[in-house]
């Protein structure tokens, strides 16, 4: 449940945040508070880092550098060299603690094509906070009428559109009831025709006040969704506001191009 | 406990081996060779349209992949002389065992390479007016043998293995004089284990080649 | 030439002795296969390990056996242990330590690739959800990689049936070692090993074609 203490301290926070792959560097230091309620979309060019700086706030890519404070705690177990360089090694303990509580829905929505959509709503339930299976289905069968699929709990992903096939995804992260949720470019593995669909699901969320980070190239969507916005390049966060600053103000040349050449975008 | 490893009989053996890697090479780029050539017009039988063609060459390829080599080396030795009132030496009726055997496992490789050609590369000829038979010859075929190079590599180290086997013909190869310099030194550990070795250093760099291959395939798909 | 007249019924009065040696094969045969699988977890979990030094050992044991030909390992194990450890293998003990040995390097490869053919994105699917990559594997991986493996395991297991010929070079009674008897008792090699490898092509068949079936029993859930 989302009801720690009422304090305005930010649920995740990351400082200097970079990775590497071999010698390529795709995150050069982004700093972040993500405040609860907030919704942040993440926005930039391909190569940009905007998915990589999204996998590295739940651990799918270790991060090369920098921390993350996931609700004012460190993730990882940080070790001084004795030239004053710091490793930090994370412990899968400390990875799956964390990504109990920071959800993910992903570009290739990754559901487990040899369960049943209720079963891949209730895996998470059982195999990681140990719930019955009987309070584990109630609960699936909830989560998977909200995205409206009640009708569909015992078909297979096979037999679902790449629509249906999302919002199963993100039913099967609300059922953890995760305090942050990520989204990695939810819909950009979909047809054209259901990438609506998919988008009010996401909306209907953010009524909750669920905190949400967003991946996406759909700026028109990236403009409503959002509290807040930021426009990475080359690795580092070239701007940054809220929606309305970032969308209707941009104050950097990059940002205002970047906006402009998005076709798609009209507000 | 305090065996001691007498390497002196390893430098000693070398030279018989040797005579025998010799046979082993000969055997191994014979059978190889009929092998991948019949397999080829088994493939052919196979994807033929005529359906006792077809049946013929689906007989072959199931009865020598059903029945282990050792029985058809045996066979081919001890009994098809019989049948046709000639005797074979073991080097002939070896030679024979394997490059059949080989070739029913090539045809079928010759076989899956064809039908994971698209559709669309015979339609694509076809659209231009080219035969069937040239089709197959300058579109098919080229696209087979470049996609099959790991499948055929992977075979030629399969039929290194089996031609070990002859030696149970008496065909004078590696594993034959292993097992004669074993019983004659009554060393088995040192002999037996460089006849293994000696077998790594043939094999090896075509398994390697083999893993290449595939790497390399992957990486372009 | 002269007509041969041919004369099953000579070789089909020992009967018994070629009963037994179908059994000698299969008893062979499923201790191999058992033991096989238990090493070939073994070799598996060591090829996928965080821990270089036992991939590396893993890695080693594989590409042994797949670069030497089994009846070396035949050979070796039955002659050298003796000679060393003054150890004595029975024939049986022998031809199914060979065997198992030998099938975990294969049956490992194809754990190994059963399990490195699921896509990453399963493992990012069910740890994104806060599984440990132990729950990972056994609720995620390995129920949609063993459907994958089923058709490799059978042909593995064919090729040990098929190798389990090998034991007759130690003196085992299984099928062809029992027949090379049947062969010198009856003059009769045509026929022996025409009906060996009957039998073999029988079993293999119908072994084949029950595989086959539970296959796409499997497929279709």
């Amino acid at each position: 449940m989302n009801d720690t203490t009422p304090t305005d301290a930010p649920i995740l926070r990351c400082e200097g945040l970079r990775k590497s792959f071999g010698n390529l560097e795709v995150l050069k230091g982004i700093d972040l508070d993500v405040k609860r309620g907030d919704r942040i979309a993440i926005i930039g060019g391909s190569g940009s880092g905007k998915s990589t700086f999204l996998r590295c706030l739940n651990f799918m890519e270790q991060p090369t550098g920098g921390k993350v404070i996931l609700d004012g705690e460190r993730i990882g177990t940080p070790r001084t060299g004795r030239d004053g360089s710091e490793t930090v090694t994370y412990r899968e303990r400390d990875l799956m603690s964390v990504r109990k509580r920071v959800g993910m829905v992903f570009q290739q929505f990754n559901l487990f094509p040899h369960m049943s959509t209720i079963e891949n709503v209730m895996e998470g339930l059982v195999t990681v906070l140990r719930q019955s299976k009987s309070a584990a289905r109630t609960r699936a069968a909830e989560q998977l009428d909200r995205v409206g699929l009640g009708d569909k709990l015992d078909v297979y992903p096979s037999r679902l559109s790449g629509g249906q096939q999302q919002r199963v995804a993100i039913a099967r992260a609300l059922a953890m009831d995760p305090e942050v949720l990520l989204f990695d470019e939810p819909t950009s593995s979909l047809d054209p025709e259901l990438v609506g669909e998919v988008l009010r699901t996401i909306l209907a969320l953010a009524e909750d006040g669920r905190t949400m980070l967003l991946v996406t190239h759909e700026l028109g969507f990236a403009y409503r969704f959002a509290t807040h916005v930021i426009y990475l390049y080359d690795g580092v966060v070239h701007e940054t506001g809220t929606a309305e600053q970032v969308f209707r103000n941009p104050q950097k040349e990059k940002t205002r191009a970047f906006i402009a050449r998005s076709s798609e975008f009209s507000l | 406990m305090g065996y001691q490893f007498d390497f002196s009989m390893v430098i000693k053996i070398l030279p018989v081996l040797w005579r025998g890697v010799i046979v082993t090479l000969e055997l191994w780029a014979a059978c190889l060779a009929i092998g991948l050539i019949l397999g080829f017009f088994i493939a052919l039988m196979r994807v033929s349209p005529a359906a006792p063609l077809r049946f013929l060459g689906r007989a072959f390829v199931e009865i020598f992949r059903n029945i282990p080599a050792l029985i058809q080396l045996i066979w081919f030795f001890y009994a098809f002389p019989i049948l046709i009132g000639a005797q074979l030496t073991p080097f002939t009726a070896a030679v024979l065992g394997i490059s059949l055997n080989t070739a029913a496992f090539s045809a079928e490789i010759y076989r899956s390479g064809i039908q994971s050609i698209e559709r669309g590369q015979w339609e694509g000829a076809m659209a231009i007016g080219m035969s069937r038979v040239a089709t197959f010859r300058r579109v098919i075929l080229p696209q087979v043998f470049r996609r099959m190079l790991p499948a055929f590599t992977n075979r030629a180290v399969e039929v290194a293995k089996v031609t070990s086997l002859a030696s149970v013909l008496s065909v004078h190869e590696l594993m034959y004089q292993g097992r004669l310099l074993s019983s004659t030194y009554y060393r088995p550990l040192e002999i037996l284990t460089t006849v293994g070795i000696v077998y790594l250093v043939m094999i090896y760099p075509m398994t390697w080649t083999s893993a290449a291959l595939e790497r390399r395939m992957r990486r372009k798909a | 030439m002269q007509q041969y007249e041919w004369d099953f019924g000579s070789v089909l009065t020992y009967w018994p002795m070629l009963l037994q040696g179908l059994w000698g094969t299969v008893a062979i045969s499923t201790l191999a296969i058992l033991l096989g699988i238990v090493g070939g977890g073994l070799v598996a979990a060591m090829r996928m390990s965080r821990y270089r030094s036992l991939r590396i050992l893993g890695t080693a044991y594989v590409e042994f056996y797949r670069n030497t030909p089994g009846i070396v390992h035949f050979f070796w194990v039955y002659y050298a242990p003796p000679v060393v450890a003054n150890v004595n293998l029975g024939p049986l003990e022998a031809a199914v330590i060979a065997l198992a040995t030998q099938s975990s390097a294969f049956y490992a490869e194809v754990l190994r690739g059963g399990i490195q053919s699921i896509g990453n994105g399963q493992w990012e699917g069910a740890t994104a959800l806060g599984m440990s990559s132990k729950d990972a594997l056994r609720r995620i991986i390995v129920p949609q990689a063993a459907r994958r493996m089923v058709a490799p395991f059978v042909e593995r297991s064919f090729e040990i049936i098929k190798t389990s010929s090998l034991a007759s070079t130690l003196a085992y009674g299984e099928l062809l070692y029992q027949g090379m008897q049947i062969a010198s008792i009856t003059y009769r090699p045509l026929e022996t090993y025409t009906l060996l490898a009957l039998i073999y092509f029988l079993l293999l068949y119908l072994l084949s074609s029950l595989a086959k079936f539970a296959e796409d029993r499997l497929q279709e859930v």
